[in-house]
């Protein structure tokens, strides 16, 4: 099942399908953040926002406007 | 002199880049900035085998080589720039070997310039803890490379880098990635037009918005239009090579690194799951904050206090020692309060910077961010802003020291700018003996109603930072990516040396640039109340004679009426006088004005200034109080501080700029005078209508 990862829930672990690039900081897809590779919501803020992901080992947190352009599948 | 070799240490930001560096050059290191820009520049010094030495410099951490902030300019621009004086030999790459995948991307684009690199394997010491084990053979063979696995925490590993350093020259240059696999075409276009030039050169070229100094200007201006693609397909291209280079660094590391997730442990989560709660996050935040206060009012304040009464005392002996004079005066009355000026605020800025040293190794620091993020943003910040909008309760200078953690360069400068909106501690003494004059003792609740309008006055202060910082986020057209991405680092000790290196640099950095400003104010200032135009001003003594010749008053007391006498015809005294008729709608008097217009050097000169004035030989607050309570508006009669003219004095001390020292520094930080005068005249003009307001209807 496809869905943004704005919507990861705590303990899943999916795998990212695409990213729009026009949307997504180069910076990001330079830390993993790439099609293939699996996300994991360790945390988030109140509101869910920002969110603490682990990317393909790497840890780290973005803002909720940024993960609605990240799609992931279960 | 034998050559030098130049060395560039470059890394991801938390690979332990640093401690690489101060374990390579020990105290052989120095900080200063970039010409033009606010990115600090380190560099050092490493003796190595043979005499030879290493000019090494630290380059600001990045994430790779397509930069988005203005210190990872830095890296691209001198690693492009083969005039630049400290262009690099060799480059040394530091990695962390708990995330040897990411950190090799950037490694292979350095690999692509065709500069000789060393790969440093930091953090080795967490081999065994996280499961990892490496072949390094079959690393140095497939990534071209020599290896030097460290461990600065132990202390491993540095002597092999320094060997293979000096030994730079049997390094390969040859690439790892094939740049023209990704879009064939495209890139043999590209290569055929400029056949004398590096292709991933041409490429950094074209992708980046990067001023590339003053070298081969035309020929570069005619890479970057070599626009044969648009936009979103360049960033398509540069998704494709990145996906590329992963595709590489897998391959490689397949074979190369065994991690046996069997032995791995993972405290990062576990503290992670406390530390980042919606509710115990903050609460332990609060905490912390809790305590750097505590520690910047109360511990700092044996050592101030200290400092305070050394520099009074050598003044005073000084005065005593030397024959009178005006070098003597220049030097007791200028020069040595001057300095004391600045050596006073070294307790504060380096417990801060202490604090925040540790904060920030330990990696407690991005979980702030990421707890305070949105909470921020409302209001045009960063998550980043929260430790220098707390550290201003301190002192506005750290604070704006502080703010160069944030990479946004808009979300940095709003945060430099309603900085000084924060109540600091010079604020404090005159508050205190304000509220102390006008607010009466009773209880609200409980609570007195003097220690309610301290509180209100803090309030006000985080309020006017916090609007502030709105406005200026609707107002300010500045271009800057506007991205959020915090690495969460893993959870390290501290390294006592790392803070220890920080805190001295900071607080030198302190001392020897506001430091200057400050010594040369007090200096003027001194000038401008020691001399005064006129018969009034050089026959002050005679004058005063005469004025109480018939009154019986002692030696000391005629002593400071002639001080008072001086002062109000000094060049000082003349433009209290002359602002008066500025001041007056506001409540006060020339006197008030005096001491104003002395507070723009620092605001805690404002008791001093009124205890000169009103000619009251000590410092003690309940004399200067006694003495205030009977002073009557010449004008509208009755006390001269009254509910009104009170309220109205301490909202201007809220709002106004007057302080020459965060001045200093925000034009230090900024590189420009525009912010700091923008910066004094808003926010005084702001807080001359606030006070005429207050002042008007409360009278």
């Amino acid at each position: 099942m496809e869905d943004t990862l704005a919507n990861i829930k705590r303990g899943e672990r999916c795998i990212i399908t695409d990213v729009s690039s026009i949307h997504i900081p180069l910076k990001l897809l330079e830390m993993g953040c790439l099609p293939g590779n699996y996300v994991e919501l360790v945390q988030v803020a109140p509101f869910h926002d920002p969110m603490y992901l682990n990317i393909n080992g790497t840890h780290l947190a973005i803002r909720k406007e940024t993960a609605m352009h990240i799609l992931i599948k279960k | 002199m034998s050559k030098q070799i130049n060395v560039a240490l470059i890394g991801n930001p938390n690979t332990g880049k640093t401690s690489v560096f101060n374990a390579l050059t020990g105290l052989n290191q120095k900080v200063g900035n970039y010409p033009g820009i606010t990115v600090e520049k380190k560099e050092g010094v490493c003796k190595l085998p043979r005499g030879v030495k290493a000019h090494i410099i630290d380059l600001p951490g990045t994430y790779s080589l397509n930069a988005s902030s203005l210190d990872e300019n830095v890296v691209i621009e001198l690693l492009l720039n083969k005039n630049d004086k400290d262009f690099p030999d060799l480059a040394v790459v530091v990695s962390d070997v708990e995330n040897l995948k990411r950190n090799l991307l950037l490694f292979t684009q350095i690999k692509d310039l065709e500069i000789p690199t060393i790969l440093v394997i930091n953090m080795a010491d967490r081999m065994a803890y996280k499961g990892i084990s490496l072949d390094l053979e079959y690393l140095q063979e497939h990534l071209k490379t020599k290896i030097a696995l460290v461990s600065t925490r132990k202390n491993q590993g540095i002597e092999r880098l320094k060997s293979l350093i000096s030994n730079y020259k049997d390094l390969s240059i040859s690439h790892n990635i094939d740049l023209t696999e990704i879009d064939k075409d495209y890139f043999k276009n590209l290569q055929n037009t400029f056949p004398n030039q590096l292709i991933y050169k041409l490429w950094l070229v074209i992708t980046q918005d990067v001023n590339f100094g003053k070298t081969d200007r035309n020929e570069i201006d005619a890479v970057a239009n070599f626009k044969t693609k648009s936009k979103s397909d360049l960033k398509r291209l540069q998704q494709k090579e990145t996906i590329k280079r992963y595709q590489f660094i897998n391959d490689v590391l397949k074979k190369g690194q065994t991690i046996d997730a069997a032995q791995a442990k993972d405290l990062r989560m576990k503290i992670d799951r406390i530390i980042t709660h919606q509710v115990w996050g903050y609460v332990i935040f609060f905490i912390i904050l809790l305590t750097i206060f505590q520690a910047i009012y109360d511990w700092s304040s044996i050592p101030m206090d200290f400092i305070d009464t050394t520099f009074a005392s050598l003044s005073e002996w000084t005065k005593n020692q030397l024959p009178q004079g005006t070098f003597t005066s220049l030097l007791a009355e200028g020069i040595i309060p001057g300095l004391g000026g600045i050596v006073i605020f070294i307790p504060q800025i380096a417990f801060l910077f202490l604090f925040i040293s540790v904060l920030e190794e330990s990696g407690y620091m991005s979980r702030v961010v990421f707890l305070m993020d949105r909470i921020m943003r409302r209001f045009g910040l960063s998550g980043k802003s929260i430790v220098p909008l707390i550290s201003g309760t301190a002192c506005a200078i750290p604070a704006i020291m502080a703010t160069r953690n944030i990479e946004n360069w808009k979300e940095r400068l709003i945060t430099i700018l309603v900085t000084p909106f924060i109540t600091c501690s010079a604020r404090l003494p005159v508050y205190l003996i304000i509220i102390s004059l006008v607010i009466p003792e009773g209880r609200f609740i409980g609570l007195g109603y003097q220690a309610l309008t301290l509180m209100l006055l803090y309030l006000i202060g985080f309020g006017a930072a916090v609007s502030s910082a709105y406005l200026l986020n609707k107002v300010l057209k500045i271009k800057s990516k506007a991205f959020f991405v915090v690495e969460m680092p893993n959870y390290k000790l501290p390294l006592l040396k790392n803070v220890a290196i920080t805190v001295l640099e900071k607080t030198k950095s302190f001392v020897f640039g506001a430091g200057k400003i400050i010594l040369a104010i007090s200096i003027v200032l001194w000038f401008l109340a020691s001399f005064g135009p006129g018969d009034d001003f050089k026959n002050a003594e005679e004058i005063t004679f005469k004025e109480y010749a018939s009154q019986n008053i002692s030696q000391e007391e005629f002593q400071q009426k002639v001080a008072s006498h001086k002062l109000e015809h000094s060049f000082i005294g003349i433009t209290g006088r002359a602002i008066e008729p500025a001041i007056r709608p506001l409540g006060y008097d020339w006197k008030i004005g005096i001491a104003i217009v002395s507070s723009f050097a620092a605001r805690e000169v404002f008791v001093g200034t009124l205890a000169t004035i009103y000619s009251v030989g000590s410092d003690e607050e309940e004399t200067i109080k006694n003495r205030m309570a009977g002073e009557v508006n010449p004008i509208l009669g009755g006390p001269l501080f009254n509910f009104a003219s009170g309220i109205s004095l301490l909202l201007f001390y809220a709002f106004a700029m007057q302080c020459m020292s965060t001045l200093a520094i925000v034009k230090r930080e900024t590189n420009s005078w525009k912010w700091p005068i923008l910066q004094l005249t808003i926010m005084t003009l702001f807080a001359y209508i606030v006070a005429l307001i207050a002042f008007q209807l409360l009278k």
